[in-house]
């Protein structure tokens, strides 16, 4: 299993997540420079990290969104690649148009940095496998800018194909039917709010963070 | 040749910013004041060549989130 994690210049979560796969998945994982326009071959998985890229300039993950590496996380995701977005990597996929909606600024306006509940909403998924539907699981969050916003009819849609991955099981953000994690129409790209990378071994407070990684080694296998 | 873009959030779209900055009007003092919206003004020096769609194309791709935004374009 070869796995990539993207690095743009303000990323701060690239490394735990670099950790997460290798740990978990066995994945030889590359970290990859966002200059780069062309991936490493063979890949089973994307992840994009969280951070502030670009200082957050403009929007959060607007410039990222742009840089040369995306267009080949793009062409990749539409041959299938699994693609997995964290907080700023949320961010940097629904700029880069592969989610929908947009991550606004925390109804609540301040930064919020606390391990949340969140229900499981499809265990379906490829990235979601190991959990079950409707089970209830503790992930931080650590985001400014993570009230998801999308217009009612791209929601009920969402909602009617099953792609809500996760939601938040108590208020955080302001976030859209209280919506914590999406995925695409063709699921295999997952963009999320919480940090599973940081809940992968008791000694960080549980590994509910970790299944989601069991869970993708399987189905990719 | 200059050019603004005003970047604004949609109708109907929650503005937290807005919302904050409002009360910290009223915090001064001032009375009726109904809303606050904030929005972003991007200036932008260019050829005077540079065409009516160029700009459109820069906000639409860019400066601005269609999911959330509206823009402006006011050309000097």
């Amino acid at each position: 299993m070869r796995a990539a994690v993207i690095q743009f210049p303000g990323s701060n979560c690239d490394r735990d997540m670099a950790v997460a796969i290798r740990d978990i998945t066995g994945a030889d994982t590359s970290l990859v420079w966002h200059r780069e326009s062309v991936l490493p071959t063979g890949l089973d998985l994307i992840a994009i990290p969280g951070g502030f890229s670009y200082g957050d300039y403009l929007r959060s993950g607007a410039m990222a969104a742009r840089s040369p590496v995306m267009q080949a996380v793009i062409a990749a995701a539409g041959r299938g690649v699994p693609v997995l977005g964290v907080c700023n990597g949320f961010q940097i996929l629904t700029e880069a148009g592969l989610l929908p909606g947009a991550l606004m600024r925390n109804a609540g306006i301040r930064f919020v940095c606390r391990t949340v509940g969140l229900t499981v909403e499809n265990s379906q998924s490829m990235f979601t496998s190991s959990y079950s539907a409707g089970e209830k699981i503790h992930i931080p969050v650590a985001h400014h800018d993570g009230n998801f916003f999308a217009d009612d009819a791209t929601l009920d849609r969402m909602e009617g194909e099953g792609r809500v991955a996760f939601r938040y099981a108590e208020p955080v953000n302001g976030s859209a039917r209280n919506i914590a994690g999406v995925l695409n129409d063709a699921g295999n790209v997952l963009g999320m709010m919480p940090h599973p990378e940081r809940m992968i071994e008791a000694m960080q407070g549980g590994s509910d963070g970790r299944r989601l990684f069991e869970g993708l080694i399987r189905e990719i296998a | 040749m200059k050019t603004r873009i005003f970047v604004t959030l949609k109708n109907g779209v929650l503005d937290p910013q807005g919302k904050a900055i409002h009360h910290a009007i009223e915090g001064l003092g001032f009375s009726g004041v109904h809303d606050v919206r904030a929005g972003r003004l991007i200036e932008i020096e260019h050829e005077p060549g540079l065409s009516k769609a160029d700009l459109e194309s820069m906000c639409t791709k860019l400066l601005a989130n269609m999911v959330i935004e509206n823009f402006e374009i006011e050309q000097a």
